[in-house]
């Protein structure tokens, strides 16, 4: 089936609609695939896909049985992607809710400019993740590169390995109770056992960039 | 005879002139740059440096207000299934919710709509009551994404995808704090109060072969239904207008350095980008190389005040202008029936830009609800709607002259230019020539 038609399958669904499973084989890599879902329906992909895989997701159950493109999940709205393999940048970028979960790794601006989306990833992410990031909580089981949440709005990071370096205006913050309790809610949300929200360490902005001043051009 | 020494009058440096000295003493004083609404302030050649020449023996005129002289424009056509089609070929330039108040935005979509035109949302999205007072909405796709979601995309008529603008290419934007009412704050994600940084580059994107995959996905979205446009500033328009085109846009709209904006440094309104005149012919050349002249659209924003503005840059081969700045002050943005309060603020009508700070005594650069409702959304819509249309016949009675049915038949060979500069900028041959610099062996 040609991209075309998969997507304006995927479309055409409403609430009450029948068919409420898809199956995508062989998707070698394609850009775009399973993208502006409207319906709670499932897709399963089979194989590796390009670039903004589930993009602006908004109620859909999507799983890639694979590795992903840049962009996957990109602007999600609510819904819930899984991405059995790797995922290449900017991953989750400017989701706004829903949930997407990486098993693999994530490269560079994972979750940059996130804006209410949970991101987990089980292995670990690039350089640059969650810059700017607004709100919404990004979840590392393993490491993070350099400049991690680099002007940081609201957005909650927390990484259960070692952060090479913090970006512009991030810092470590204290766990709080409510912290560990958020935690551990997207950890079983992703269906993640066996990793207790004690392992990893909060990281959010200093809120010192908020307003303007001179004094930090340095920051800038 | 006794020797008088003569009066010598003080004299001041042309270099360090007194708006030099006094932006010297704003630094040093405040320690941050300044930051303004609207465009450039220095004079660069303009459409005022191109006149046309009319008809005589060689062409005859069409008579006015009896032949027809359609104002029509399709834009879309390249892959589209809902081109858009609009009456007059002057559209109304993005400008965000959050810079402008709720009611201006309103009486943008209403005289636009009066006009049979366009609109266009900005950074910080879309509201219910733009898209319905609006016929014809662009939504703009832009790198901060603030209220970016999937319906909005799917209500909107066409989506502009903003790589950059005239003011500030290569910029991003700042709305400050006091700007930031609880509604703006809600519907970009952010806390009230504090400065909002608009990235200057596309978060999940760079280069022209991801763009091209951007413009596939939205189109997958939206069911390749609507016109997708690129927006650049006026940079290196021959190379941004060809990729574009090759990216897969719809529409390229280029926005030359007089174009405004709600807030940025003025160093950069004032130093970066090439005026809207040394951009349009070599964007018109890319798409012709292309084959692409009229199948993909050229909308050109910048400057553009008058129906003489709108005739010479779709003489120069646009297929449409979009104005922002002159679109405010129909609405009635430095208007001097409020002159009082400008000077209370420092600066006269006429002057006022400091958009950024949200007091605007007219209602419109603002998010203050007691000076929005100084701003009559139907009255204010309803001058924008008599500019527009005055306008247009001003460059259908322009077209007339030149013997044109239609504003697309204005051409190249309609105009001649005042200056060596105007003749260079915009390939024109300079009045009472054959000749522009760089034509020829000169
Ligand atoms: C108040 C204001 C807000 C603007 N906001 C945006 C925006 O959100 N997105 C954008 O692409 N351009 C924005 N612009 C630029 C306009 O879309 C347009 O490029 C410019 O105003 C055209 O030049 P003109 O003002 O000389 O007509 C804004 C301009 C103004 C004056």
């Amino acid at each position: 089936m040609p991209l075309r038609e998969l997507n304006s399958a995927l479309h055409a669904l409403t609430a009450g609609s029948n068919d409420t499973e898809f199956k995508v084989i062989n998707p070698r890599g394609s850009h775009a695939v399973a993208v502006g879902v409207d319906a709670p329906v499932s897709v399963q992909i089979k194989g590796s896909v390009g670039y903004y895989c589930a993009g602006m997701n908004d109620g859909g159950a999507i799983t890639v049985h694979g590795s992903a493109g840049p962009g996957v999940a990109e602007n999600m709205m609510s819904g819930t992607v899984i991405i059995e393999g790797d995922a290449s940048q900017y991953a989750g970028a400017t989701g706004r809710g829903g949930l997407l979960v990486i098993k693999g790794n994530a490269a560079s601006r994972c979750g940059i400019s996130m804006k209410g989306i949970d991101i987990v990833v089980h292995g670990s992410i690039g350089h640059m993740s969650a810059f700017m990031g607004q709100s919404g909580h990004l979840v590392v089981l393993g490491d993070a590169g350099d400049a991690l949440g680099d002007s940081l709005y609201e957005a909650k990071l927390f990484v259960r390995g070692t952060v090479k370096s913090l970006g512009s205006d991030c810092i470590e913050k204290e766990m709080r109770a409510e912290h560990l309790a958020k935690l551990s809610e997207i950890l079983q949300r992703a269906g993640i056992t066996g990793v207790r929200p004690e392992e990893f360490k909060r990281y959010g902005s200093a809120r010192k960039l908020y307003n303007f001043n001179i004094d930090n051009a340095e920051a800038y | 005879m006794s020797y008088h020494n003569p009066y010598t009058p003080p004299r001041k440096s042309a270099t360090f002139d007194d708006y030099t000295l006094a932006e010297i003493r704003r630094a040093a004083a405040t320690g941050i740059y300044d930051i303004r609404g609207a465009g450039t302030k220095r004079k660069v050649p303009h459409f005022d440096d191109l006149l046309f020449l009319g008809a005589s023996i060689s062409r005859y005129p069409l008579e006015g207000y009896r032949e027809k002289c359609d104002t029509s424009v399709v834009l879309g056509t390249r892959f589209a299934k809902k081109p858009i089609q609009l009456k007059t070929p002057i559209t109304i330039a993005g400008m965000s919710f959050g810079a402008l108040s709720g009611n201006a935005k309103e009486a943008l979509g209403r005289g636009a709509t009066i006009a049979g035109t366009s609109t266009t949302t900005g950074d910080g999205g879309m509201t219910d009551e733009e898209r319905g007072h609006s016929q014809t909405l662009v939504y703009q796709y832009l790198p901060s994404r603030y209220g970016m979601n999937p319906k909005d995309l799917r209500r909107a008529d066409a989506i502009e995808i903003v790589v950059g603008q005239g003011a500030k290419p290569g910029g991003g934007g700042m709305l400050l704090g006091q700007k930031i009412s609880d509604r703006v704050a809600e519907m970009r994600t952010l806390p009230k109060g504090i400065d909002q940084r608009s990235a200057c580059r596309h978060p999940d994107w760079t280069g022209p072969d991801d763009l091209e995959i951007k413009i596939m996905e939205l189109r997958e979205i939206t069911d390749w239904e609507k016109p997708i446009y690129v927006k650049v500033g006026g940079a290196r328009p021959y190379y941004d207008t060809a990729l574009a085109v090759k990216s897969g846009a719809d529409v390229v709209v280029l926005d030359g350095m007089q174009g405004g904006t709600a807030a940025t440094q003025d160093v950069f309104i004032e130093n970066v980008g090439m005026p809207t005149l040394a951009c349009i012919r070599p964007a018109v050349q890319a798409l012709q190389d292309l084959r692409m002249h009229r199948q993909v659209q050229l909308i050109v924003s910048g400057g553009i005040r008058s129906g003489a503005d709108v005739a010479k840059a779709l003489a120069l081969g646009a297929d449409a202008v979009a104005i922002g700045t002159a679109a405010l002050v129909a609405l009635g943005d430095n208007d001097p029936h409020w002159e009082k309060e400008y000077q209370a603020l420092g600066t006269t009508a006429g002057a006022y830009d400091d958009w950024h700070e949200g007091r605007d005594p007219a209602g419109i650069t603002t998010q203050d609800p007691e000076l929005s409702k100084r701003l009559d959304p139907v009255t204010a819509g309803r001058r924008l709607a008599n500019y527009l249309k005055v306008m247009t016949l001003e460059a259908q009675t322009i077209a007339r002259a030149c013997g044109k049915n239609h504003l697309h038949n204005l051409e190249p060979e309609d105009l001649c230019a005042l200056t060596m500069e105007a003749a260079a900028m915009a390939q024109i041959p300079l009045a009472g020539t054959n000749w522009y610099p760089g034509k020829g062996n000169f």
